[in-house]
């Protein structure tokens, strides 16, 4: 018993002094944020890598968990005689919840995995000791375009797969519940009211800051070789998907809050 | 010059160095010897800046690199050329961005300007300035090394070089390649220092010797100094290395029997 309430505390004041760091590490990127030099190559590069190199997996996997959710409603929706609600119901369900959720943890899969494996791999290699020696601040090379580049990128790209789940819903719509498109569209856009486009702006936004600071911290803070790095990837990934369904439960409450919803 | 000044350094309460002094003249090469882990790496670092000693002063050419803040430091960082353990080349950049990676960020000099310089230092370190467009990996190990001497010497103004275990793994004919660029710069005036555990390669390039052990400085000086040492922990690491140590006894004027290297009666 004690040895379970020892070991409780320690693993707690490990995740306090993980947060406290994580704090810390946030608060210089984003100072770093608004002093230069600025690496607009670095970010442009970055960009592409976060937009261009996500959109096929964002835009294959809202296609099929568009159709999948348009099945449930569309089935649900004719028991009850309210199919013609399906438009409203995938709207609200995609752009607030479905879109960010989804497109967040794939991209997070892919890009919190890649910071860290990249920015552990280098502070290994002593690359990060031979930036700081030629003069260059790490933190301004590596993290601010990743951080930046992402925080533009992940909304472009739950826009571009929000938009495809919603084709998705709509070939449930005409060919499960047998409504017609008109209506279908005319009741997608119905739903999107001012508070379900920043919902769904502000989440990705969000998690973008999450994926990129979570993914750079733990490449810095990785240590014994390339078994550490192994060891902080998959940390990353797995610390990175739990923040982000906790952020997303969190978020809607202080927006449901401030929308008076 | 590099002055170690009583120097204390330790890691979350276990101690790495303590109360190191030494000093490194001008145009000389000085070689700090001693076991895998002992923190010669460390003094390296502790001379670039990367860490702060607990106590103690470092200082290059009267600047304290202790109590510089990060201004200050960057200036004393370009008369600092470093070659990383493994080169520590970035992997992303071709050979020609990773020489010319320096004056790339912090000069305003035009591309035209900065190639001819870093085809300029792949020349001094042997290699062929056709190289510029390979990436790192696909050169060798040895290569790769030069090229990371190249960007030390790319990098600022450098008049001091640390090297960091700079021919660990390489076969003998990339090292010998790498120990001509050490000589052909010690020739040139550079003010050195070469961290390694390899006698026989800092014999070549040495002006003189510091032995790191138990934490402290357990030996300094030349080559004739080290050869006739009779500190059982300095003979004892030395054992090894017999035959390269009686050569160099040869060298030196000393006269050598089996283990025992002693220093010739005139």
């Amino acid at each position: 018993m004690l040895g379970f309430l020892s070991g409780s505390l320690v693993g707690f004041a490990r995740l306090l002094v993980g947060l406290q760091e994580l704090a810390l590490f946030s608060a210089r990127v984003f100072r770093s944020c608004f002093r230069g030099p600025f690496y607009l190559r670095d970010m442009y590069e970055q960009a592409y890598v976060a937009g261009v190199g996500s959109l096929h997996l964002a835009l294959i996997s809202s296609f099929f968990a568009g159709q999948a959710l348009g099945l449930q409603f569309a089935r649900q929706l004719s028991e009850t005689g309210t199919v013609t609600l399906l438009g409203s119901l995938m709207s609200i369900a995609v752009v607030r919840a479905l879109g960010p959720d989804l497109i967040g943890l794939v991209v997070a899969a892919r890009l919190a995995s890649g910071y860290t494996a990249e920015i552990g791999a280098m502070k290994s290699a002593n690359q990060i000791d031979a930036l700081v020696a030629f003069g260059t601040d790490p933190v301004k090379k590596l993290v601010v375009p990743r951080v930046v580049a992402l925080f533009f990128m992940l909304p472009l790209l739950v826009i571009l797969g929000d938009a495809v789940a919603m084709v998705g819903g709509a070939i449930m719509a005409k060919y499960v519940a047998h409504i017609s498109l008109n209506l279908y569209w005319s009741q997608v856009s119905r739903s999107m009211v001012f508070g379900t486009i920043l919902i769904g702006l502000v989440k990705p936004a969000v998690f973008a800051l999450l994926i990129s600071l979570i993914g750079c911290w733990k490449g810095f803070t990785s240590s014994g070789g390339t078994r550490g790095v192994g060891r902080s990837t998959t940390e990353s990934v797995t610390i990175v998907s739990v923040m982000l369904l906790i952020t997303d439960f969190m978020l809607t409450r202080v927006l449901f809050a401030l929308l008076h919803w | 010059m590099i002055r170690f000044d009583h120097v204390h350094y330790s890691i979350g309460g276990r101690k790495i160095l303590e109360d190191i002094s030494f000093e490194v003249q001008k145009g000389t090469t000085k070689i700090i010897l001693g076991p895998s882990g002992i923190g010669k790496s460390t003094a390296l670092r502790l001379i670039l800046g990367l860490v702060r000693p607990d106590s103690g002063d470092i200082r290059i050419d009267g600047q304290s690199v202790v109590t510089a803040d990060r201004e200050a430091l960057n200036a004393i960082r370009q008369d600092i050329g470093m070659v990383f353990q493994d080169g520590a080349l970035f992997d992303s950049l071709t050979v020609g961005e990773n020489v010319g990676y320096w004056r790339i960020e912090n000069s305003d000099q035009s591309e035209e300007e900065i190639e001819a310089i870093v085809r300029e230092k792949l020349t001094v370190v042997g290699l062929d300035p056709e190289l510029i467009d390979s990436m790192p990996d696909e050169l060798s190990i040895g290569m790769q090394r030069r090229v990371a001497i190249a960007r030390a010497l790319a990098s600022g103004h450098p008049k001091i070089i640390l090297y960091d275990e700079p021919t660990t793994g390489l076969d003998p004919n990339s090292l010998e390649l790498v120990t001509d660029a050490i000589l052909r710069l010690r020739d040139m005036g550079m003010t050195s220092i070469v961290v390694t555990h390899q006698l026989p390669d800092a014999l070549k390039v040495g002006s003189d010797y510091l032995f790191l052990f138990d934490r402290t400085v357990h030996f300094e000086g030349d080559a004739r100094a080290l050869a006739t040492s009779d500190d059982p922990t300095l003979r004892q690491f030395l054992d090894p290395f017999r035959k390269s140590l009686a050569d160099a006894a040869d060298t030196f004027g000393l006269v050598s029997s089996g283990s025992d290297t002693r220093a010739r009666t005139p």
